[in-house]
């Protein structure tokens, strides 16, 4: 493999000053990665000024500032900008500063808490910049572009105006190390690519979507990320794999006004099973919800992570095992970081035989989980008698009012809340 | 005692309560869409839209403001673990 390379240049005056991670197999405990990954730097020399993008883990500084200075000395620094704060890339920004005192530094207002916690030093002096602000180097201008939740509040994207230039961050970067560090000539990074954007980005759907509305409309010649290859070879077709990553799989028959529920449930001995058929059926009797059952036990979770992202409610009914919810139901309620579900809304049920703690539990987590849960679950002890389905299907039907709006506009006293709210007895 | 009702304007539900009660109290029995972290008043993770009815709640401590500042939110927007309601009508968007 190349051997590890000086400070590199991407464009006129523009250099790669970043490090290479080649040993790193997990990246912040939840990603893996297969050859390591990169914490790409830039540094942008206009006639007027010297601009620093980004910086690196901390680790890493020694490879960073050796780059550096073969391109700048710090005293032409006039410029620092800070796309994402995560210490991936600010790990070195406390030790340039102190060699580089008369930078400014140019952050998103989001990055300005991350910024504190970051440097602790009181008289700290930044710009918080937006879309349509710029910083000129001269002959170079650095211009902003809000990118909030890409996949911190605090994300920015940096164009080099002149040259089509985007300094995007995370977006459009991947855990990949290569020293040939340019798409066209590392080995193939597409999987890397890929699972980047799937366990990093797609929690973040519609800002992905916001912002490429802001970015699609660039004369781009390269996209230089904060990760893994430099993408100088047909930069758009990134862009345009975003959109279709961003995008449903399949086309969803549901129609505008139909709203889709989901009831999920696993069962023993068939009595969860049936409060699941009498949920399904309470909801079907209302117009405009289509309702989708399925069986956890002999399916992985992947394809339902797919199914719930598209989805406007979602029920889960599971039996009390050992005091607990059962795990195929934990597996896909721990999957469910993967994607955006607040406000979704949320139920639980299930059979039991002694305690029955698992319908409290899963509300709880669809409450952690940022998911309305308005009404409180069902549970049977056992065979679920006539008047305890009756009570599924009141569920069902309930959930499905709520999703189409048909719901009862309803005033209620605190005390009749806490009543209601008390643990199943 | 001085009443006061809190709309959830997703939820559809009106709840009547105590003056001095604090909308987080009251979300998490709805089991609207609030979530909270620290209940503090230092984290965000529970900042609200108030729809209506802003008039009706207690005042903003100084590290209120300061914690919605620093997460640029507007004005219409509260921290759900510190804002009180002391009556009147309230619509809360969860």
């Amino acid at each position: 493999m190349t051997r590890a390379p000086d400070a590199v240049e991407i464009a006129p005056g523009t250099h790669w000053i970043g490090a290479l991670d080649p040993a790193l197999r997990e990246f912040d405990i939840i990603l893996k990665t297969a050859n390591g990954t990169t914490y790409n730097s830039y540094c942008v020399r206009g006639s007027e000024g010297v601009a620093i993008i980004d910086t690196v883990k901390a680790s890493h500084a020694g490879e960073f500032f050796n780059r550096l200075e073969q391109v700048a000395r710090y005293d032409e620094i006039s410029t620092i900008v800070l796309n994402h704060l995560e210490p991936d890339h600010s790990g070195a920004l406390p030790e340039l500063m102190r060699r580089a005192p008369q930078a400014k530094l140019y952050l998103s207002a989001k990055a300005q808490l991350m910024l504190k916690a970051r440097v602790k030093t009181a008289d700290l002096e930044y710009t918080v910049v937006q879309t349509g602000d710029h910083v000129s180097l001269g002959d170079r201008t650095l211009r902003f572009f809000s990118t909030p939740f890409l996949h911190w509040p605090d994300t920015q994207c940096t164009l080099i105006e002149e040259q089509g230039i985007l300094f995007s961050g995370d977006v459009f970067g991947c855990h990949f190390c290569d020293a040939r560090l340019f798409n066209d000539k590392v080995g193939d990074f597409r999987f890397s690519f890929e699972y980047y954007y799937q366990h990093i980005m797609r929690p973040f759907r519609e800002h992905v979507l916001d912002a490429l509305a802001l970015l699609e409309p660039l004369e781009l010649k390269l996209i230089a990320p904060a990760h893994g290859p430099i993408l100088r070879d047909a930069p758009q077709s990134y862009m345009q794999r975003y959109r279709q990553l961003a995008s449903p799989l399949l086309h969803n028959e549901v129609g505008a006004n139909t709203k889709s529920l989901l009831v999920f449930y696993i069962s023993s001995y068939g009595n969860t099973a049936l409060m699941a058929q009498a949920v399904a059926e309470g909801a079907e009797s209302e117009d405009g919800v289509r309702v989708s059952l399925y069986d956890l036990q002999s399916s992985g979770d992947l394809p339902f992570v797919d199914l719930i992202e598209e989805a406007d409610g979602i029920a889960f009914g599971s039996p009390t095992i050992n005091g607990d919810a059962v795990k195929p139901v934990w597996d896909l309620l721990s999957s469910l970081a993967l994607i955006k579900v607040r406000d979704k809304l949320g139920a639980a049920f299930g059979s039991y035989g002694w305690s029955g703690e698992a319908i409290n539990m899963i509300e709880d987590r669809l409450r952690g989980l940022k998911l309305r849960v308005p009404i409180k679950g069902v549970r049977a002890r056992l065979i679920p008698t006539e008047e305890e389905l009756d009570k599924c299907r009141d569920l069902g039907k309930q959930l499905a009012q709520h999703l189409t709006g048909n719901i009862e506009r309803r005033i209620i006293s605190m005390t009749e809340l806490l009543a209601q709210e008390q643990p199943h007895a | 005692m001085p009443k006061a009702n809190v709309t959830f304007e997703k939820t559809g539900l009106t709840v009547n309560v105590p003056a001095g009660t604090r909308l987080i109290e009251i979300s998490e029995k709805v089991g609207a869409s609030i979530t909270y972290g620290c209940r503090e008043g230092e984290c965000g993770t529970c900042i609200t839209k108030i729809v209506s009815g802003q008039e009706h709640m207690s005042e903003r401590s100084v590290l209120e403001d300061k914690v919605l500042q620093e997460n640029m939110a507007g004005r219409d927007h509260r921290l759900a673990c510190q804002a009180q309601v002391l009556g009147g009508d309230i619509v809360v968007k969860a």
